[in-house]
């Protein structure tokens, strides 16, 4: 599929959602929701508002409970081995990274592209050296990931989702936990991401970030929407976000609350 | 493959029926129990197909990354594991071959000395002991592996990746235990009986290696040779068929992986009896 021929990337229409480790316990119902390509949403939402199961489910992972959703214009109940290629163009990087801890760091990058190439560790090996250093990950490359920090272990996530160059790329929180340079380091280089970058070709990349704190993405997303009590609200812009009195968009925001005496 | 594998699992979400309260009566109880055998059984069944499948399918896929996991589950399921089946071949030759080949001696009856090594060793022990052992120590590693990658969500990791779980962490497990089994159970039959003629020599048994050895050749046949093939090769797949399973189905929790553990390894030691079993039919029969 080209991709001049897709007008959204990610389409939701009616969308109820299930827990991915409960399906039958419902987090979202009725999201409609539209990404077209090269954009950059901010999902924001408190704890268990149902952020990694939306973007699981906007992965491919698991199947809406209602409604329909696509990716790149096909239905992802069929998203099966069949429609593999489409599959491997979106990318996930999970909250934690949840990196194979028996490989380390270059084989754990190395994975993906080794299993669907059929490549050698040598052969692979020019692509994933340059991809570790761009991301300053090459003095970590032969530790496991138990062994390095929260921020690089995040990092060397987001190399592994990276090493296919897909265009859409899903991160689910990806700035809890950081350190301050790791937390500047990230938003500019996914800035650099969405206004493409080599690595990728050179086009724009759809992103899709999850955000308990909307603070950090006041210059990078360019689109917002909020989770809460099962509903999907799209935001607006950002100045529309600073100027709502929503108590939830506030506690995003981390404004104090007033305390009465 | 995780809508498979789910409707593998749902079906038999044993767990409702665990957590269910203890029934009235003895009948009940009873009938729980059997159902839950059943549920397991089926649960049990439907994974072994899928692997199969996956097995037969995608034997030509990631050629490059599936093998060196298949050659490093061969070793940790069978090289790694040869000295220690060296001295219980040796145990196994000292306490059981060695005392069965001297009290033949003392009653005259060493003219029943192959055919009895044979039943003994070659058809039951052997393959049952290395069954147990690869089980107690490779299974379980199986269980702890899986059930920690599952909990820390490595499982759905390699779904987003687009690898198929099945394929990266089944297939080279069984394959890896199904070689181990068979070329252990092949060393320790060797070795139990070489320890245990040693035994009988010290024991001034008047035998000859010669005729022991003609005795032992004379009681094989060429269905001993293919029905311990198929044994052992049975043990080795539904051990790492009913550890996987467990180890990748159940546990979402840390803390459940060492409860589920105990419980592959108690239906490990259940399958292989019941697979013993069926061959001491089939041994029956033919």
């Amino acid at each position: 599929m080209s991709k001049m021929e897709i007008t959204a990337v990610i389409e939701m229409r009616e969308v109820s959602i299930g827990a991915m480790r409960d399906i039958s316990f419902v987090v979202l119902e009725d999201v409609n929701w539209s990404v077209a390509p090269g954009e950059f949403w901010t999902v924001a939402g408190p704890q268990y508002s149902g952020k990694s199961d939306f973007l699981m489910l906007t992965a491919g992972l698991m199947a809406p409970v209602k409604g329909e959703c696509k990716l790149f214009g096909m239905d992802t109940r069929t998203f099966g081995e069949a429609k593999l290629t489409e599959r491997l163009h979106v990318g996930l990087v999970f909250a934690g990274g949840q990196l194979f801890n028996q490989l380390t760091i270059r084989e754990n990058v190395a994975l993906p592209l080794q299993y669907h190439h059929d490549l050698t560790p040598a052969a692979a090996g020019q692509a994933v050296a340059a991809l570790l250093e761009l991301l300053e990950l090459t003095p970590l490359a032969d530790l496991t990931p138990t062994n390095v920090s929260d921020n690089w272990r995040q990092r060397a996530a987001l190399a592994r989702a990276l090493i296919l160059k897909p265009q859409v790329l899903l991160l689910d929180n990806p700035l809890a936990n950081l350190g301050a340079r790791h937390l500047h380091w990230w938003l500019r280089f996914l800035d650099q991401l969405s206004r493409g970058h080599d690595w990728c070709g050179g086009g724009p990349m759809t992103l899709v970030v999850t955000a308990d704190d909307l603070r950090p993405w006041r210059n990078s997303g360019r689109k917002f929407a909020l989770l809460r009590d099962k509903m999907f609200s799209p935001l607006g812009s950002w100045n529309e976000i600073e100027s709502t009195n929503d108590p939830v968009v506030k506690e995003l925001l981390a404004v104090p609350v007033e305390l009465t005496s | 493959m995780r809508e498979k594998l789910a409707k593998a699992f749902t079906l038999t979400d044993t767990q409702i029926f665990r957590r269910a309260p203890l029934p009235k009566s003895y009948t009940d109880f009873l009938g729980r129990k059997l159902f839950l055998f059943l549920l397991t059984l089926q649960g049990l069944a439907a994974f072994a197909l899928i692997t199969l499948g996956v097995l037969l399918r995608k034997f030509q896929t990631a050629r490059n990354v599936i093998r060196p996991r298949i050659r490093r589950e061969i070793a940790r399921a069978g090289v790694a594991l040869v000295p220690m089946f060296l001295f219980v071949a040796l145990a196994l030759g000292f306490l059981v071959i060695g005392q069965t080949v001297s009290a033949l001696a003392r009653v005259g009856a060493t003219g029943y000395l192959g055919s009895t090594m044979v039943i003994a060793v070659v058809r039951e022990l052997g393959p049952l002991l290395a069954a147990m052992l690869v089980l107690a120590r490779v299974g379980t590693a199986h269980v702890i592996e899986l059930g920690t990658a599952r909990a820390l969500g490595e499982v759905e990791a390699l779904e987003a990746l687009g690898i198929d779980p099945v394929h990266y962490l089944i297939v080279p497990r069984v394959i890896g235990m199904a070689v181990g089994v068979f070329a252990l159970t092949v060393y320790l039959i060797i070795g139990a009986l070489a320890s245990g003629y040693l035994f009988a020599f010290l024991q001034d048994v008047p035998l000859t290696p010669g005729d022991y050895f003609k005795q032992i050749t004379e009681a094989l046949n060429w269905l001993d040779f293919v029905l311990l093939a198929l044994k052992t090769v049975a043990f080795g797949f539904f051990i790492a068929i009913v550890t996987c399973y467990h180890g990748l189905a159940q546990p979402l929790r840390l803390e459940d992986v060492s409860r589920v553990a105990v419980r592959a390894v108690t239906q490990g030691v259940i399958v292989c009896v019941l697979i013993d079993a069926l061959f001491i039919l089939l041994y029956l029969v033919t």
